[in-house]
C-alpha cells in the first residue's frame, strides 16, 4: 500500500516553487485582456466612434467573448505548412514573453524571480521572439507570411542594438544588471529619475521599444495593407490567439521596462509614500507602477493613431543613421555625468 | 530543389483578396526580394456587363444602372449618360436644373475624394483619417438622401433636367456645410500634410512624367499633379461651367504626394464652386422661387419666376414610348478620377443600339505597372491608393 498520510507542509513544499509561475500566467492574461480592451475603447474615442459597447457593461466584457470565440475556432492548417514548426512557432512567441514576466519587478517584493543579472536576462529573452515570428513566417508557405517574417528579422537586429546601448547607459547610472537595484537608485521622487541624466537615451529607448512590439509606425512584420497579416496570415483559432496574447503582453512588459529603467519604477514621484504602514506601501508601489505604465501604453496606443507606417528600408537607416548614433552619444554623456558624480 | 533555392525571383499574387487593392483587383508580381520588378493587373472580377445590358433595356430603365459603374461618383455618370441621350435626341436642359446638377455634382466630387483620402491613408497605415472623412462624407451624403432619398445610388437626373427641386432648408444647409468644411480640411492637413513620415512615404514615391500621364490616356487630378492644364471644366465647359470661375489645381512633381495635394485643393476649389452657384442658381431659393411661380403664373419662356430656364425638366420624355432619332452622340465630363465619356449609338428604337463607357480609373490601372516599376515592394500601396482606382470602374 502507498503511504498516503501527507503532510500540509509536504503539500506546501510541492506546490510553492508553482504559485508565482501560476500567478504569472494570471496576471499576463488579466493584463492582457484589459490591454486589448483598453485599446480598442482609447482608440474608438481617438477616432470618434464608441469602441465596443454590446458585452457587458459598457463592453467591459468584449474581450472575454473574442478570447471564448478564438478558443472555439477551428484550427485551420494548410496542406502544404510545415506542421511542427508551425505548431512551435506561437510557443517560441509566447513562452520568452511569459519569463520575462516573472522577471519584472512590479513591487519592491513582488518580483517572481530576482536575478542579479535581471536586466540582461530580459533581453536576451525578448530577442527569442524573433526566431518564432520568422518560424512562423516560414512555416506557414505563404510568400506574405515569409516577407513578413523576414521584414521582423531584420528590424529586431537593427533595432536591437540602439535599445540595448540605451540600456547600458543604464547600467552605467545604477551600477548593477539588477532591476531592483534599479529602481532602488531612483528612489528620490521625480527628479531623482534616470530620464534626466539619460534623457535622449529615454527617447531612443521607447522608439526601439514600439518596433520591438511592431506597433504603428513600426508594424511592418504585419502591415496590414501590404502583407495581408504578415507572419500570422495563416494561423487561426488558439495558435492565433497566442500570437495575439503574446504581442500585448510584450506590449505591457516592455512599458514597464520603460518604467522601471527610465522612470522610477514602482517607486512613488513625490518621494515619500502617502500611506506608511508596510502592507500598504506595497499596494501604493503597485499602484505607482501601475499608473505610469497605462501612461506609456496610452501614448503608444496614441501613437498608433496619428501616425502611418514607415516604409522597411526607411525603418533600417533610421535606426542605423539616426538611433545607434543617438544611443552612442547618449551613453557617452551619462557616463561623463557618472564620472563627475563620483569624484 | 538547387535551381529553386537559387532562383532569385518570386512570383507574388496580389488580390483579388487583399485589404487593398480596393476590391478585387488582381496583380501578378514578380520581385527580387522586396524589389518589384514586373506587374501584370489582372481584371473582370467585377464586371457586370453594363455595356451589353443597355442594349436589351429602354433608354430609362437604364438609367438607374449607370449609378452603379462607379458607386463613389453616381452623379457624374448619370449626368454623362443623360448629356449623351439629351444630345442625340436634341432635348434642352433648363438653367435650373444644370445649376441643380452641377451643385450635386461638385458635392459628389467632395464625397468621392474624402473617401479615397480616408483610403490612401489607410494604405499608408494611418487608420484614424478614414473614420474622420467618413464624418465629414456622412454629411453630404446626409444631404443627398434629402434631395434624392437615396445615399449612394441617387438616380436623380433625368433626360432634360432633373427629378426634384431643392426640398426646403436644402440651400441653408449646403451652405453651412460648405463654411464648416474647409476648416476641417485644415484638420486633415494638420495630421497629415507635413507628417514627417507621410512625407517619407510620398515624395518622389511614383513619379509620372507629363508624357508617360498623356501616353497612357491618364486624366482627372491624376494628370493634373504632372502640371499637365487638363481640367474640362475648364477647357470645354459642359453644363454650366462656363459661367463660373473655374481654377484648375495643379502641381507640378506628379509623385503620391501632389496627387495628395491637387486632390486636397480640389475640394476647396469645389466648394467655392459650390457656394459660388448656390448664388448664381436662376430662381435662388426654391421655397421664395414656389411663391413667386404662384403669384406670376403667365407661363411664358422669358419669363424670370417660371420661364423655361426656372424648371426642373425642359422637356418630359415617355419613358416607353421615348425614342431618339437615329445617330450617335458623345458626351464628355470631368469626374473626381478623369474623363468620363459616354458614347452613344441610337438606331431610333426605344433601345440604345451600343453604350460605350470610357471610364478614367481603366487608365490609371493600366499605366501602375510603369509606376511600380523596380521600387519597393511597400510603395506599391502609396502609389496604386494615390490613383484613386475605384474597380467597378475599370470593369464597368
Amino acid at each position: 500500500m502507498f503511504d498516503l498520510s501527507f503532510t500540509l507542509n509536504d503539500i506546501f513544499a510541492f506546490i510553492w516553487p508553482v504559485i508565482p509561475f501560476i500567478g504569472v500566467a494570471a496576471l499576463l492574461v488579466f493584463v492582457v485582456i484589459f490591454l486589448v480592451l483598453m485599446e480598442r475603447k482609447v482608440l474608438a474615442w481617438l477616432t470618434i466612434r464608441k469602441g465596443p459597447n454590446r458585452v457587458g457593461p459598457g463592453g467591459w466584457l468584449q474581450t472575454f467573448a473574442d478570447a471564448i470565440k478564438l478558443l472555439f475556432k477551428e484550427d485551420i492548417m494548410s496542406s502544404e505548412t510545415n506542421k511542427i514548426l508551425f505548431t512551435l512557432a506561437p510557443i517560441v512567441v509566447f513562452a520568452p514573453v511569459m519569463v520575462i514576466y516573472g522577471l519584472m519587478p512590479f513591487t519592491e517584493h513582488l518580483v517572481a524571480i530576482n536575478l542579479a543579472v535581471g536586466l540582461f536576462l530580459v533581453f536576451a529573452l525578448s530577442s527569442l521572439t524573433t526566431v518564432g515570428i520568422v518560424l512562423a513566417g516560414w512555416s506557414s508557405n505563404n510568400k506574405y507570411s515569409l516577407l513578413g517574417g523576414m521584414r521582423s528579422a531584420a528590424q529586431a537586429i537593427s533595432y536591437e542594438i540602439p535599445l540595448v546601448i540605451a540600456v547600458l547607459s543604464i547600467a552605467v547610472l545604477a551600477g548593477s544588471l539588477n532591476m531592483i537595484d534599479i529602481v532602488k537608485a531612483q528612489g528620490g521622487g521625480i527628479f531623482t529619475w534616470n530620464m534626466w541624466p539619460a534623457f535622449i537615451g529615454f527617447i531612443v529607448l521607447f522608439i526601439c521599444c514600439i518596433a520591438e512590439v511592431n506597433r504603428i509606425p513600426f508594424d511592418l512584420p504585419e502591415a496590414e495593407s501590404e502583407l495581408v497579416s504578415g507572419y500570422n496570415t495563416e494561423y487561426s483559432g488558439m495558435k492565433f490567439a497566442l500570437f495575439f496574447l503574446a504581442e500585448y503582453a510584450a506590449m505591457f512588459i516592455i512599458s514597464v521596462l520603460i518604467v522601471t529603467l527610465f522612470l522610477g519604477g514602482y517607486t512613488s514621484p513625490l518621494g515619500f509614500y502617502l500611506t506608511q504602514i508596510p502592507a500598504l506601501i506595497h499596494i501604493e508601489q503597485a499602484f505607482w507602477l501601475v499608473a505610469k505604465v497605462y501612461t506609456i501604453i496610452f501614448t503608444i496606443i496614441w501613437i498608433r493613431a496619428t501616425l502611418p507606417r514607415l516604409r522597411a528600408d526607411q525603418l533600417m537607416a533610421f535606426s542605423w543613421k539616426f538611433l545607434l548614433p543617438m544611443a552612442l552619444g547618449n551613453l557617452v554623456i551619462v557616463s561623463v555625468i557618472k564620472f563627475l558624480g563620483q569624484l | 530543389m538547387i535551381e529553386n533555392l537559387i532562383k532569385k525571383d518570386m512570383l507574388i499574387n496580389v488580390g483579388p483578396q487583399h485589404p487593398s487593392t480596393h476590391g478585387v483587383l488582381r496583380l501578378i508580381m514578380t520581385l527580387e526580394g522586396e524589389i518589384i520588378r514586373d506587374t501584370k493587373p489582372v481584371i473582370g472580377y467585377l464586371h457586370r456587363g453594363k455595356e451589353k445590358l443597355a442594349e436589351s433595356r429602354s433608354y430609362t430603365q437604364y438609367l438607374p444602372m449607370v449609378d452603379r459603374v462607379d458607386y463613389l461618383s453616381s452623379f457624374f455618370y448619370q449626368a454623362a449618360y443623360c448629356y449623351a441621350v439629351e444630345e442625340i435626341a436634341g432635348l434642352k436642359v433648363p438653367k435650373r436644373a444644370e445649376y441643380i446638377r452641377l451643385i450635386t455634382m461638385e458635392f459628389n466630387r467632395i464625397a468621392s475624394h474624402l473617401l479615397w483620402l480616408g483610403s490612401f491613408l489607410l494604405d499608408l497605415g494611418a487608420t484614424s483619417p478614414l473614420f474622420y472623412v467618413f464624418r465629414e462624407r456622412e454629411e453630404i451624403v446626409t444631404l443627398f438622401e434629402e434631395l434624392t432619398g437615396q445615399r449612394m445610388m441617387y438616380n436623380f437626373y433625368t433626360f432634360g433636367g432633373v427629378k426634384k427641386d431643392f426640398p426646403d432648408g436644402w440651400i441653408a444647409k449646403a451652405l453651412d456645410l460648405c463654411k464648416k468644411m474647409p476648416a476641417l480640411f485644415d484638420e486633415y492637413e494638420a495630421i497629415i500634410t507635413k507628417n514627417p513620415i507621410f512625407l517619407e512615404r510620398t515624395k518622389d514615391i511614383g513619379v509620372m512624367t507629363p508624357k508617360l500621364g498623356i501616353d497612357y490616356g491618364i486624366t482627372g487630378p491624376n494628370i493634373r499633379a504632372s502640371g499637365v492644364d487638363l481640367d474640362l471644366r475648364k477647357s470645354s465647359p459642359y453644363s454650366v461651367y462656363g459661367e463660373l470661375d473655374v481654377k484648375p489645381c495643379l502641381a507640378q512633381s506628379g509623385d503620391s504626394y501632389d496627387r495628395y495635394i491637387v486632390r486636397i485643393a480640389e475640394m476647396r476649389e469645389s466648394i467655392r464652386l459650390i457656394e459660388e452657384a448656390i448664388e448664381k442658381i436662376p430662381g435662388g431659393i426654391p421655397e421664395r422661387l414656389r411663391v413667386k411661380k404662384v403669384n406670376c403664373g403667365c407661363n411664358q419662356d422669358e419669363c424670370q419666376h417660371c420661364g423655361f430656364d426656372m424648371q426642373l425638366v425642359g422637356k418630359k420624355v415617355n419613358p416607353i414610348v421615348f425614342k431618339p432619332p437615329v445617330g450617335e452622340a458623345t458626351s464628355m465630363i470631368e469626374s473626381p478620377r478623369g474623363i468620363t465619356l459616354c458614347y452613344i449609338v441610337s438606331n431610333g428604337t426605344n433601345k440604345p443600339y451600343r453604350v460605350k463607357w470610357r471610364t478614367p480609373s481603366f487608365s490609371s490601372v493600366q499605366v501602375l505597372p510603369e509606376l511600380v516599376k523596380d521600387k519597393n515592394y511597400s510603395d506599391l500601396m502609396p502609389i496604386f491608393g494615390s490613383l484613386d482606382v475605384v474597380l467597378p470602374e475599370v470593369d464597368r
